[in-house]
């Protein structure tokens, strides 16, 4: 589909810098690392907040050297893969993890921009309701989905994906846009309430399985779709097109040519009022 | 103070404030995006017989549309918020949504706004989907050659409407042909629009009429041919005389439009310029010809 452009990554400049003293795979909860958290806060305050590294309840100084003041723009390095709900609820600011990040990132998220230079675990931005989430490597399981148990997820916002996903992206979504550059996952879409959820390489199998609403959009290759999706027409999407060109004025995808395509409207799941409808690109035009 | 031999009267346009609104036609081609857009605003000469008064404007220098595809502006000034709402559920209802390819977006950031794609949409019968994209939500309603794509709301702001000015000259070629240039010039600028054919009206009105029951009648001391039969305003040599009224976004817009305007005008055959108003009473808004040239 394109690249993620992430120009804008501000590593300079006032703000806080947390980087991971020493590598571990001991599961780490991280939910005070969020700029919302570290308002008004100099760097031996941010120090002792507290984290659950396991079972025990330390404090961030503990397990990262903290630097700086600021809660603008938020910086996080070092091993994080076993680091989880980093960003979780954030309303405001910048957080960048410049490698991999555990799961639950950016989970309840309302606001501000994280952005996470390498992968990216599950359940990235969970719940989310606003703000925007740009992982420029891969991401786990259940991108954008809602818990499980829970009847609607993500209600806003953005989540980008640069290279591939893994299954349920934006299950039970209502509202919010979903963009996927490379492959995802079986049940993309899986119980989807509104929303857009857009792949740009394969999308995996029964997409959109039980869809109330909302759309999904394969810019690359498409699977069979369930037998309780129908064809209906193939045309050119105009608000499509308007999504593309919001994106590429954001800065954050280069998509070149995508505007012109005609795309197959397929309407479904009938099996849930059959109002969603999954679009996939006429790849001989 | 003259222009290339045109004098320049010391005189005013009186102006009065209305609700502009602006929105961006888009279509599969420029062609389509301008059918839609004048479609739109035909038949929106005056607010007197009207209901608005409208036209359309090329999109500013480096402007994209929401969608991407080719588009057209199209303003639309009339008296009141309830009017203005009014009028667009039906002109894009009527002239854009039944325009094949047409899709129809505010052009405007105004806090005020009108709800027109939210009332058209259950045109869909049930079938219309929106989607919300960078807090705006544009509503699609299936028509026979896919959908059409039109926001929910659209941004109204006080506007100004009647700026003019009337150029006199010996002929009415010398007229036509100052008028014309003076359009082109006025055409771009943005937020401003010349809602009468052409930009041009050659049926200026006076606010008064010796028949009971109507208000206005011909601009009659601006008349050539009744030059002896009542007191005219023309002077000898004089035998043609063409108005540009203009509305716009802003003051500033139509100061602008009215100064470009004037300054094409100034060609061989139109013997001065000069302006309508009601002795500055009534109008908010004053544009002294001579003051927009000297700027």
């Amino acid at each position: 589909m394109g690249c993620i452009a992430c120009a804008a990554l501000v590593l300079d400049g006032a703000g806080v810098t947390l980087t991971r003293r020493e590598s571990s795979s001991i599961p780490v909860e991280a939910d005070s690392l969020c700029p919302d958290r570290f308002v008004g806060l100099g760097p031996t305050e941010i120090a002792a907040l507290p984290v659950f590294y396991g079972r025990r309840k330390v404090e961030l100084g503990d397990l990262f050297e903290v630097e700086g003041a600021g809660a603008d723009n938020v910086i996080v390095s070092g091993d994080l893969k076993a680091v989880k709900k980093i960003g979780q609820g954030m309303s405001m600011g910048r957080l960048t993890v410049t490698g991999d990040v555990g799961p639950h990132l950016g989970a309840y998220m309302s606001g501000g921009e994280i952005v996470v230079q390498g992968d990216a675990g599950d359940w990235v931005g969970a719940h989310m309701s606003g703000g925007r989430i740009v992982v420029q490597g891969d991401a786990g399981h259940f991108v954008g989905a809602a818990y499980s148990g829970e009847t609607r997820g993500v209600r806003g916002g953005t989540i980008i994906v640069g290279g591939n996903a893994g299954r349920e992206v934006g299950a039970r979504m209502r509202r919010g846009l979903i963009v996927v550059l490379g492959d995802t996952g079986e049940f993309a879409g899986a119980g989807m309430l509104a929303g857009s959820v857009f792949v740009g390489g394969r999308l995996g199998g029964r997409p959109g399985a039980g869809m109330k609403r909302g759309t999904i959009v394969a810019f690359g290759e498409a699977p069979e779709l369930l037998p309780t999706f129908r064809y209906a027409c193939s045309y050119r999407p105009v608000f499509l097109r308007c999504y593309l060109q919001s994106l590429e004025a954001s800065g954050l995808i280069e998509s070149p040519g995508l505007s012109d395509g005609e795309f197959r409207r397929y309407v479904g799941d009938m099996n849930s009022g059959g109002r969603g409808e999954v679009l996939v690109r006429d790849q001989s035009q | 103070m003259h222009i290339n031999g045109v004098e320049i009267e010391d005189t005013f346009a009186e102006a009065f404030g209305m609700w502009g609104s602006r929105l961006i036609v888009t279509g599969d081609d420029l062609g389509w995006a301008r059918t839609a857009a004048e479609a739109a605003t035909g038949f929106a000469t005056s607010i007197i017989g009207c209901g608005c008064e409208a036209g359309t404007n090329d999109l500013a220098p480096g402007e994209l549309t929401p969608d991407g595809r080719p588009g057209v502006a199209a303003l639309v000034f009339t008296t009141s918020r309830k009017n203005m709402e009014a009028q667009l559920l039906q002109r894009v209802g009527q002239a854009v949504m039944t325009a094949a390819t047409s899709a129809c977006y505010d052009g405007l950031a105004a806090e005020e706004k009108v709800k027109v794609g939210g009332k058209l949409r259950y045109f869909g019968d049930g079938f219309q989907r929106s989607k919300l994209l960078d807090g705006r939500r544009l509503w699609r309603v299936p028509v026979m050659d896919g959908e059409f794509v039109v926001e929910e709301s659209f941004g109204v702001v006080q506007a100004v409407g009647g700026g003019n000015f009337f150029m006199m000259a010996g002929s009415l070629t010398a007229a036509l042909a100052a008028a014309q240039a003076a359009v082109a010039a006025m055409r771009a600028v943005p937020g401003a629009i010349m809602p009468f054919p052409g930009g041009v009206v050659r049926s200026g009105s006076k606010v008064s009429s010796r028949y009971k029951g109507q208000h206005v009648s011909s601009n009659t001391p601006y008349c050539p041919t009744l030059r002896g039969q009542e007191d005219s305003a023309l002077r000898e040599g004089e035998n043609a005389v063409l108005e540009i009224v203009v509305d716009g976004l802003s003051e500033a817009a139509v100061a602008e439009a009215m100064r470009a305007g004037i300054a094409a005008a100034c060609l061989p055959g139109v013997t001065r310029i000069s302006a309508g108003n009601y002795g500055g009473s009534l109008g908010q808004f004053h544009f002294a010809l001579r003051e927009l040239l000297n700027t």
